[in-house]
């Protein structure tokens, strides 16, 4: 039966588990993911997860005895963040080829060094390129909510790739909300039959060398590679269709629906717009209601998934206004930028339309970004760059505090 | 090479664009790659069979009274040798007569 809990985030990703009915669970603790994995170990003591949890001694063995977990046909979860995630990452950079569809929380941190453990997305953004399909929640209810459709999307048949759902250390991992508890049938009948290894797989019935050498200067070798390649790119583009179909699905089964791609709040008779990800999401729709109580026509963006980025559902959405201020929690060295706004930008050309884009950074290491200050700055900027006057250099938010 | 118990399945019926796999029998000649190649000195081998147990390529095959290597598959690592508690196998420079 459905029903609501007071919970931070990480233990609302913890339920978000057990509904999923994992078969194994392997998770090495790390600030701020430490209560999800203290969570899920007690719900396996409790009996709420019947899945074998395996006790290992880092992260990189973590995601390699999923990996084993997943080819013998088991439904595998972890999270992690910051220094775990780098250190997870030589079987985190192999799982999307593998196409294994692991299901694993970055409860995101910034990262160090400056020595920090604190909030911030530069963890998640660092592995943007690694092949794995990233969502970010903006409140514990989402967290939840995600974590069971990202079963859905990471196995479907077309897709097969594994999914990070991102949930903001401190401000969701500790944060307290209601949250609602679907039912538990509800959601086995939402899951429907679980199907994971029937592509790759740990079999005695149908014995197979995984993943054997490819590539090479000479003969079908490099072929195949570019073959595979086009393969994983061919997944990862399909997941766009997939994760709204899974959103609508989950919408009209569960009674909870989210922007899939990207989120549109009150955007009609927008003249610009700022752009969001992740929990500041909330402060940027009360910064946007106050702006238009005052007469603003500022809409905002939501970006919910960010890897495979959703070229077409950005443009349609830049094709509308005539600035955009978008509001990074990371950096891009590269770019002395958000990375983002850079993602945006590059999207923008697809559009073949000309958008000023003002690039925002702050939240950094925990740091909050508030309504008054921060948001009310990122809109007057924006409303400005949509008359014309573009700041040419990223805007530091949290520099004079 | 050993049969394989069961048949290999018709990999036609997943998409050829996911994960590699393989369902069939390459024989890559590895021994090729040898620099050195481990001798069994057959006086004295007593057949424990650390040799076959520490093999990393599992090369080592079993004789009458002794132990070898199937010089198709050994790679010429020396493990065997250095792990042969009665000093049995030295290792020789493949360029050398034997």
């Amino acid at each position: 039966m459905e029903r609501t809990i007071v919970c931070d985030g990480n233990e609302a990703a913890a339920w978000g588990v057990s509904l999923a009915k994992p078969d194994m669970i392997a998770v090495y603790p790390i600030t701020p993911q430490s209560s999800l994995a203290e969570h899920l170990t007690q719900f396996i003591a409790d009996g709420k997860i019947s899945a074998d949890l395996m006790d290992v001694e880092g992260e990189h063995t973590v995601l390699s005895v999923l990996q084993g977990a997943c080819l013998a046909g088991g439904r595998t979860f972890t999270a992690t963040c910051g220094q775990g995630l780098a250190f997870m990452f030589e079987p985190y950079y192999r799982t999307p080829n593998l196409r294994l569809p692991i299901v694993m929380a970055i409860v995101t941190r910034d990262g160090i060094t400056p020595q920090t453990v604190w909030g911030g997305h530069q963890d998640a953004m660092t592995v943007k390129e690694a092949g794995w399909i990233q969502m970010y929640a903006e409140s514990n209810q989402e967290v939840l909510d995600t974590i069971i459709m990202a079963y859905r999307v990471a196995e479907h048949p077309e897709v097969l790739l594994p999914v990070n759902v991102c949930l903001d250390g401190n401000f969701l991992s500790y944060g307290i909300e209601a949250v609602s508890l679907p039912d538990s049938q509800e959601i086995d009948e939402f899951m429907g039959e679980k199907n994971i290894n029937w592509h790759v797989a740990l079999d005695p019935e149908r014995p197979m060398a995984v993943d054997p050498l490819t590539g090479g200067g000479a003969g079908k070798g490099a072929s195949m590679f570019v073959n595979y390649r086009k393969g994983q790119c061919k997944g990862m583009q399909k997941a766009l269709k997939v994760i709204e179909e899974v959103h609508a699905e989950y919408a009209k089964r569960i009674g909870r629906s989210y922007g899939p791609l990207v989120e549109e709040y009150r955007m009609e008779n927008a003249d610009y717009a700022i752009m969001t990800i992740g929990s500041m999401t909330g402060a940027g729709r009360d910064a946007v209601d106050i702006a238009r109580n005052e007469g603003k026509k500022v809409g905002l963006l939501r970006m919910k998934t960010f890897r495979p980025f959703p070229v077409e559902a950005v443009c349609r959405c830049m094709a509308k206004i005539k600035a955009l201020g978008v509001v990074d929690r990371s950096v891009n060295f590269g770019w002395n930028a958000g990375p983002l706004y850079q993602e945006v930008l590059a999207a923008m050309y697809f559009g073949k339309r000309y958008t000023p884009a003002v690039s925002f950074i702050g939240g950094l290491s925990g740091a909050d970004i508030t309504v008054e200050e921060h948001f009310r700055r990122v809109i007057q900027v924006t409303e400005r760059a949509s008359k014309g006057d573009v700041p040419e250099e990223t805007i530091w938010l949290n520099e004079d505090e | 090479m050993k049969k394989q118990a069961k048949q290999m399945f018709d990999q036609s019926t997943i998409p050829n664009d996911l994960c590699p796999i393989a369902t069939e029998f390459f024989d890559l000649p590895v021994g090729d790659w040898r620099a050195k190649r481990p001798v069994v000195l057959r006086g004295k081998c007593v057949k424990c069979g650390t040799c076959w147990a520490f093999c990393p390529t599992q090369c080592i095959v079993e004789r009458d009274k002794w132990f070898e290597a199937n010089l198709k598959l050994c790679k010429g690592c020396g493990i065997c040798a250095q792990e042969c508690p009665q000093n049995a196998i030295v290792m020789i420079e493949e360029e050398e007569e034997s």
